[in-house]
């Protein structure tokens, strides 16, 4: 509360709503990585929480909500402290604005596993103060103490049993002053979080009513589709319109940077126009890109020095292993695939316009759209809408799908909605990067890891954006060797090196970003140390997790709820993997069988520390979803590259996983902590590596390449 | 000129006859509840039903539905499918299924064409009727939970 101004400013603002409305703005000391970022001067009228007339309370949420439920566990938060009636909360989407910023990563965006953990303190202080002014309107109106209110299910009651709703309190709150300290209640008696508690968002995406980006509507929308290059890097060299003119419904057809936009009144005249539309480019050395190739270049690379990412304790530990496992690992790159391609809608009026757009990045995507516009960040609203799912696809640092929009917007002058279809999405670059990994490890005589000589290879996703200078250090990307640099196991003579090979294929976070590859090098690793040490994988495992009682609980709590150990019916197996991501730990034992070549994952026991729970029933549905994301790539998908052209489009040659292939996922909560810690992504690391150790323990062959269908099982 | 309905009502669409059902839907009649998720038939984000059938309305021309009865999600609780729509509907909520909810409609729409002619499904029953539909969210465990569980209250009715 160190900005009066503002704080005034908000005020002024419940007054034109007649509401109570509440918002503020704490500079994180964390906030480096946009402190170079422009601010607008002006912090537009909206907030936190608005309470209604008729009682309703209206939770912004910062955030972008793409499955994982914020809009349900951001207003508990609230909620929890202002002890209003539950069932009159709703949700709002936050359009773009400083006041949303990330508490720790200083800009409005959703990513890392952090939506609730960055709001745990801010938005449980909003309803506390809320909470406070409704309150004190109610001692002023009946001239008591404030010490003689309390505040329960919606009301303010007062001695004698004397009864004010939030409703009737809130024009009167809004005008007092915003507490400056107020006090929140210790965890055990929270009311709200910590319930199970179902979505209120569940309705209206029962019902087609909820709105996506893609079903943005405005008067005179037009509808634009892209021809982009077939080659990534390639120029338009000319093009050939004459057959789009003659589509009914086309109405523009437009250069822009990444490639040709036609325009139309429809999705389907822009379409059409575009399957009409010839054009000769300018390929560049893209096209010379092949999978094989690049996997076979870094390769070699992971043989050679790289940069030092982690030193061993001891250099020459490798020299007392009396057995050596060596290891090379191949990944592919990964397009994210949301069910919802992603779009943009943009309406430029003068010297102002409007986005909806379903972003994980509104604090980057609003400045990068005002620069593209040519208009100053204060002239654009991004309005956030909801968005089917996105998984890193929705926070891109270059705004590449928003930048596009708003150059065509600029080029033809009329509202748009560019959307990508599902082949520009699979097509489209921004993928998890391809790695190589490659691991020399040693046992001593007596079974135990004497050295572990680790390399990753792989193009690195931070560099050249506005996340380098925080996440890239000494010339190694966090995001490359997070979940080896950081292991938890005690592998004091692991040493890591890394290359970052620069290929020209755009690249981006994907689901748990570096733990996506490097999780199921250290877990199949693991797995294959403790069978030539002659070890049971999780007894293997324990012993080098003595000083790490909370991966060890967790290690623990899966055995113990998988059965671990026990036996199964014939030609079924077992696989355990553990790794820590996001500030949680998560461990999982899949369960398979093979049918011909088919992998069958039966099952899949989780056990899952995020800290503090806030929602149980969004935490057990994020591990199911974390881990489906994860087995349909562990199992089917990749992208791949034949003269620079990649070489799926679609669904059919982009598998992911299906219903039939969808295991039985059993949660396990651990029990405590003081605060809540990442949940979106932790849980898709460990499913690859289980699975693959379940398939050794029931073959006897290792997985080292992904997905495991090229593996041939019998 | 094509003549068929939508949720009842008659429309005449003046569109390209092969326009895509979906796209009629989406652009000419602002029914944005049905999705656009592949465009070729693989992903059932689109699923509406058809004379009572379920398709995929990104590869259903219009050219092909003259006089034909369409119900989308925005129609079908007010269909004679209600009843089981209904059931599904509740089922839904309860199980707490929804995540981004992007391919909701078309998995709601194909459980309800399940559920109208099998009170009883097994699991393999709705890995056949379900797994055209894709959910990237992987929600599949509470769907197929849900699915039972509004079966036996549909049983029970």
């Amino acid at each position: 509360m160190n900005n009066p101004s503002r704080r005034k400013f908000l005020q002024s603002s419940a007054a034109i709503t007649g509401g109570l409305v509440i918002g503020f703005w704490l500079p994180e000391k964390g906030g480096r990585a946009f402190a170079q970022a422009p601010q607008p001067p002006k912090v537009p009228p909206n907030a936190f929480l608005r309470i209604g007339k008729d009682g309703s309370v209206t939770v912004m949420v910062k955030h972008l909500e793409f499955g994982q439920g914020v809009t349900t566990s951001l207003p508990m938060l609230v909620a929890e402290e202002l002890e209003c009636d539950w069932s009159k909360v709703r949700y709002e989407l936050a359009p773009a604005s400083p006041l949303y910023a990330h508490t720790a990563f200083g800009v409005q965006m959703t990513g890392g596993s952090s939506s609730v953990w960055n709001s745990w303190d801010q938005l449980r202080t909003v309803g506390a103060q809320a909470r406070t002014m409704l309150m004190q309107a109610a001692a002023s109106q009946w001239k008591v103490k404030l010490s003689d209110v309390k505040a329960g299910k919606g009301f303010v009651v007062g001695p004698g049993g004397k009864k004010l709703s939030y409703g009737q309190l809130a024009e009167a709150a809004s005008k007092l002053p915003v507490p400056d300290t107020v006090a929140l209640k210790p965890a055990k008696d929270f009311t709200i979080i910590g319930k199970p508690t179902r979505r209120i968002d569940s309705p209206e995406k029962c019902d087609g009513s909820a709105r996506f980006g893609l079903d943005v509507q405005r008067k005179d929308l037009h509808v634009a589709v892209v021809a982009h290059a077939p080659v990534f890097g390639a120029l338009v060299k000319s093009m050939n319109a004459e057959g789009v003119k003659a589509v009914p419904g086309v109405t523009h057809v437009v250069e822009v940077t990444n490639g040709v936009a036609v325009v139309g009144h429809n999705f389907w005249a822009a379409k059409k126009g575009r399957d009409a539309l010839q054009v000769e480019w300018d390929l560049g050395p893209g096209a010379k890109l092949a999978t094989p190739d690049l996997f076979a270049k870094f390769k070699e690379a992971a043989k050679t020095p790289g940069t030092v990412a982690r030193k061993a304790a001891s250099p020459d530990a490798m020299k007392g292993a009396a057995k050596t496992v060596v290891a090379e690992y191949e990944f592919p790159y990964l397009a994210h695939a949301p069910m919802e391609p992603v779009n943009c809608t943009i309406e430029v009026q003068g010297d102002s316009a409007q986005i909806w757009v379903g972003s994980q990045f509104q604090g980057v995507d609003q400045p990068a759209a005002a620069k593209a516009l040519g208009l100053k960040p204060e002239q654009v609203k991004l309005n956030t809408m909801l968005a089917g799912g996105g998984f890193g696809r929705r926070a891109n640092p270059v705004s590449d799908y928003v930048v596009e929009a708003c150059e065509i917007a600029s080029k033809v002058k009329v509202p748009v909605k560019v959307v990508w279809t599902r082949e520009d999405d699979i097509r489209g670059g921004y993928y998890r990067p391809m790695y190589v990994h490659r691991v020399e490890a040693g046992l001593d005589a007596q079974g135990k890891v004497a050295g572990w000589n680790h390399s990753i290879v792989g193009p690195s996703i931070l560099a050249g954006t506005p996340f380098e200078s925080m996440m890239v250090k000494d010339g190694v990307d966090a995001t490359s060797v997070e979940g080896v640099a950081d292991t938890p196991y005690d592998l004091p003579n692991l040493q890591l090196m890394l290359h970052s090979q620069n290929v020209e294929v755009p690249v981006l976070w994907w689901r748990s970003v570096g733990h996506s590859h490097t999780a199921f090098v250290m877990e199949t690793m693991m797995d294959e140390l403790a069978a030539a040490a002659g070890e049971d994988p999780v007894a293997f495992r324990r012993a080098l997790l003595a000083k790490q009682p909370r991966v060890l609980g967790v290690l623990d709590l899966a055995a113990s709820k998988s059965g671990w150990g026990s036996p199964l019916p014939k030609g079924r197996a077992r696989g355990i993997a553990v790794h820590e991501s996001f500030g949680s730990v998560c461990a999982q034992v899949a369960e398979v069988s093979l049918a011909g070549n088919d992998v069958k994952v039966h099952k899949v026991v989780a056990a899952f520390d995020c800290g503090l729970v806030v929602n149980p029933l969004t935490v057990e549905a994020q591990v199911q979803s974390a881990i489906a994301y994860g087995l349909g790539a562990a199992l089917f998908s990749e992208i791949t590259l034949k003269d620079g052209r990649v070489e799926q489009s679609n669904f059919h040659d982009y598998r992911v996983l299906r219903m039939n292939e969808m295991p039985l996922v059993e949660v396990h909560l651990a029990p405590g902590g003081d605060k809540p810690t990442g949940v979106g992504e932790p849980a898709t690391p460990p499913i690859a590596p289980a699975v693959a150790n379940a398939l050794f323990a029931l073959t006897g062959k290792r997985v080292r390449k992904l997905p495991m269908a090229s593996m041939k099982w019998t | 000129m094509a003549k068929f309905f939508v949720n009842g009502d008659p429309v005449d669409f003046r569109g390209s006859p092969d326009t895509p059902l979906l796209w009629a839907l989406r652009d000419s009649l602002q029914l944005t509840g049905t999705k656009f998720g592949c465009g070729m038939s693989l992903c059932g984000a689109c699923t509406v039903h058809l004379d009572g059938q379920p398709v995929r309305a990104c590869v259903t021309p219009i050219s092909a539905i003259e006089g034909k009865r369409v119900v989308t999600i925005e129609g079908i609780y007010k269909t004679s499918q209600a009843p089981t729509a209904n059931a599904v509907r509740a089922a839904w909520i309860d199980k707490d299924v929804v995540q981004c909810g992007y391919c909701q409609s078309g998995q709601i729409m194909s459980a309800v064409a399940l559920l109208q002619h099998n009170r009883n499904p097994s699991d393999a029953d709705i890995d056949e009727a379900m797994a055209g539909n894709i959910c990237r969210c992987g929600t599949y465990q509470r769907i197929r939970d849900a699915i039972k569980s509004a079966a036996a209250s549909l049983r029970k009715a």
